[in-house]
């Protein structure tokens, strides 16, 4: 008598407390007839516009809530009723980004002409037809900034984040609170602090001073991140280094830092992105001018940020037009470069 | 019966030779600039407007005068931030209003109503709103927000008139601290959700269950549980969120009208913060002005560096590190 005891079918696991299919599209269908009740009454009342209709949406959808679970105990109408706020209060939070992203993209990619990217604005007054002048002098001073604020930053980041990891000092804590702290500086503070120090005594503005107030902006996210990725070396490849007879720095640097190369390259992309559209420091630094320069020490330079902004405030149609242009890559820039640090950050980890 | 104790550890110690001396010395000095440069920018804004402190002493922080001399002395200079310090906070204010009930919904909707497929995608979106450099947030402020912003301020205005800070004296609703808080509150947003979900996930898991199988249903468990649990981190983000919005620059300067006058009235169209007050001044200012700007830079400085010492506390405290 051997009852033979087959390998049980995978079963699917139950889920009795998920709502039925059969529920959900109940409410899509509710939802999409309040959506279309919300369009009539925003048409034809005095309720207008698109944020209009969504706040009638949003009432709509509540008395919805409490009109489906009139015959259940107040806690599920509680419950209906705090799911449509919560999710009302989920959009609002995330509407305005999109409507961000969404302006930049048409708006900018509307002005953007090839001259655009190939052409300074030495010979092209701001109110001159799209199809003369660009940016190329804003976006080689901006790249030029970034590339010293990480030539200097990216070290003693590094040092900072080897520091909490490794040395483990006394001033742990110290250290730890005042990154933090210095991470709220708010940049025109930071472009006043350069503005007081440097550019009081070399008298010019330069590019050098506008990557020096982006430095200090810079650097408490590179050393924080920097001190994440560092932190997920495991104590087992330290261990094994002082067991072979390296000493503290050598497995440092040659088995800790080496381990985590990628993780170290986002902590610096992750700090370019922050600092690439600050504008504030840079209107007390760098200010702007209108050709292509390369030699950061020679008066002021452009940047994307400034352009932007001194275009924006001329405040005519093309200039406006430019103004949205050089948002649209500036946002792609960032947009690109925390991509990267997405790519990079996915290797180390785990 | 033998009791079996666990022996304790060898006390390990360390011996550094002059290399590894050396190596520490290095690292420990690197990691030390961040304190330096912090305490550099503290000393160095308040030497160079030593001067303002010492020539107008209190009132300089409580005056709303802003007035360059004229250059014979017949006007003197006269110059104090008292109606800038108290814009900064009116449209900081106006900005944590409005984001923070908005920063705990998205928190909330993303760590447990958001449907598993939209829910990855939301949250990087929410990554990467909060790398939106400013100066783009005031460009959409002026160009698209300004239409949207001008109609509930006027909305406000006819259906809460009555309360002071709602009332005008001229109906002209454009460029207030209202508008601007709201763009500032959309700016505020990404990072005070982010802390707050990060909080929010850190919720034991076991509690909230608990409260399912007590028969509670989503939104008890969160009143219950989560949003007891996540306060103190909660409030630190919102911290965080009100620190940025105190030095935010550019999108103020772009949306807001700068006037030295006390406005209490949020929908007036004027008003002003320290930081834009700076990005406006320095352009044309003479040397005894420029040190007055510099004096309201260090002002602004203690004031957020107050602001965000105290949510990093709360923030470190609530959330223990691994």
């Amino acid at each position: 008598m051997t009852a033979t005891i087959s390998a049980p079918a995978t079963v699917e696991p139950r889920t009795p407390w998920a709502t039925p299919r059969s529920k959900n599209m109940q409410t899509l269908g509710v939802l999409i007839v309040a959506a279309a009740v919300a369009g009539v009454i925003t048409f034809f009342t005095g309720v207008a516009g698109l944020d209009g209709w969504a706040v009638t949406f949003f009432l709509l959808s509540m008395i919805v809530a409490v009109a489906r679970n009139l015959r259940v105990g107040s806690k599920e109408r509680t419950d209906a009723l705090m799911r449509v706020v919560v999710t009302a209060a989920a959009i609002t939070a995330f509407a305005p980004w999109l409507s961000i992203f969404g302006a930049v993209l048409f708006k900018g990619y509307a002005g953007i002409r090839p001259n655009f990217f190939t052409q300074d604005m030495r010979t092209t007054v701001p109110d001159d037809f799209l199809e003369f002048g660009g940016a190329l002098h804003a976006i080689v001073g901006s790249l030029l900034m970034v590339l010293i604020a990480t030539a200097i930053t990216l070290p003693l980041g590094i040092l900072s984040g080897v520091y909490l990891t490794e040395v483990r000092g006394p001033l742990t804590f110290l250290v730890r609170f005042v990154v933090q702290s210095m991470s709220g500086v708010p940049s025109i503070v930071a472009g006043l602090f350069v503005y007081t120090t440097y550019v009081y005594s070399t008298e010019s503005f330069s590019a050098l001073a506008g990557a020096l107030s982006l430095s200090v902006l810079m650097l408490p996210t590179v050393a924080r991140t920097a001190e994440e990725v560092l932190k997920l070396v495991p104590e087992d490849l330290r261990s094994a280094g002082y067991a072979l007879g390296a000493r503290q720095w050598r497995t440092a640097f040659m088995v800790v830092i080496p381990t985590v190369r990628s993780g170290l390259t986002t902590a610096a992309i992750l700090g370019i992105a922050r600092v690439i559209g600050e504008t504030a420091p840079l209107l007390l630094t760098s200010l702007s001018n209108t050709t292509v320069r390369f030699n950061p020490v020679d008066g002021p330079m452009a940047s994307l940020p400034t352009y932007i902004f001194g275009y924006l405030q001329i405040g005519t149609e093309y200039a406006i037009a430019r103004a949205w242009s050089a948002s649209l890559v500036l946002l792609v820039i960032v947009l690109g470069l925390f991509t990267l640090a997405r790519r990079f950050g996915g290797k180390d980890k785990r | 019966m033998t009791t079996a104790t666990t022996p304790t550890p060898r006390e390990m110690t360390v011996i550094y030779n002059r290399e590894d001396k050396i190596f520490r010395g290095i690292v420990t000095g690197g990691a030390l600039t961040s304190l330096v440069v912090l305490g550099l920018i503290g000393l160095f804004l308040f030497l160079r407007g030593a001067q303002i402190f010492n020539d107008n002493g209190i009132k300089f922080i409580t005056g709303a005068n802003w007035t360059v001399g004229s250059e014979d002395g017949i006007i003197p200079d006269d110059f104090s931030i008292g109606a800038m310090l108290m814009g900064t906070i009116v449209v900081s204010l106006v900005a944590i209003v409005v984001a923070f009930p908005l920063a705990i919904g998205g928190a909330l909707y993303l760590e447990f109503y958001a449907p598993r497929a939209i829910r990855k995608a939301l949250v990087t979106l929410l990554d990467l709103a909060a790398s939106i450099p400013s100066l783009i947030f005031g460009l959409w402020g002026i160009e698209i927000f300004t239409r949207f912003g001008e109609r509930w301020a006027v909305f406000l205005n006819n259906w809460l008139g009555w309360i002071p800070i709602f009332g005008v004296q001229f109906e002209n609703f454009g460029r207030s601290p209202f508008i601007a808080g709201c763009v500032l509150a959309s700016l505020v947003v990404p990072i005070t959700t982010s802390v707050a979900r990060e909080v929010y996930s850190r919720t034991p898991r076991d509690l909230v269950d608990t409260c399912y199988a007590l028969g509670g249903s989503k939104w008890g468990a969160i009143r219950a549980v989560v949003i007891p649990y996540g306060r103190s981190g909660v409030i630190g983000g919102a911290m965080l969120g009100l620190g940025r919005a105190l030095g935010e620059t550019v999108a103020v300067y772009l949306l807001l009208n700068l006037v030295f006058r006390y406005n209490f009235r949020i929908l007036e169209s004027e008003g002003g913060n320290v930081a834009s007050l700076i990005a406006t001044k320095f352009g044309d200012a003479t040397p005894y002005e420029l040190k007055a700007l510099v004096a309201a830079g260090f002002v602004l400085f203690l004031l957020t560096l107050a602001v965000n010492m105290t949510a990093t506390t709360i923030v470190q405290r609530s959330t223990p590190r691994a």
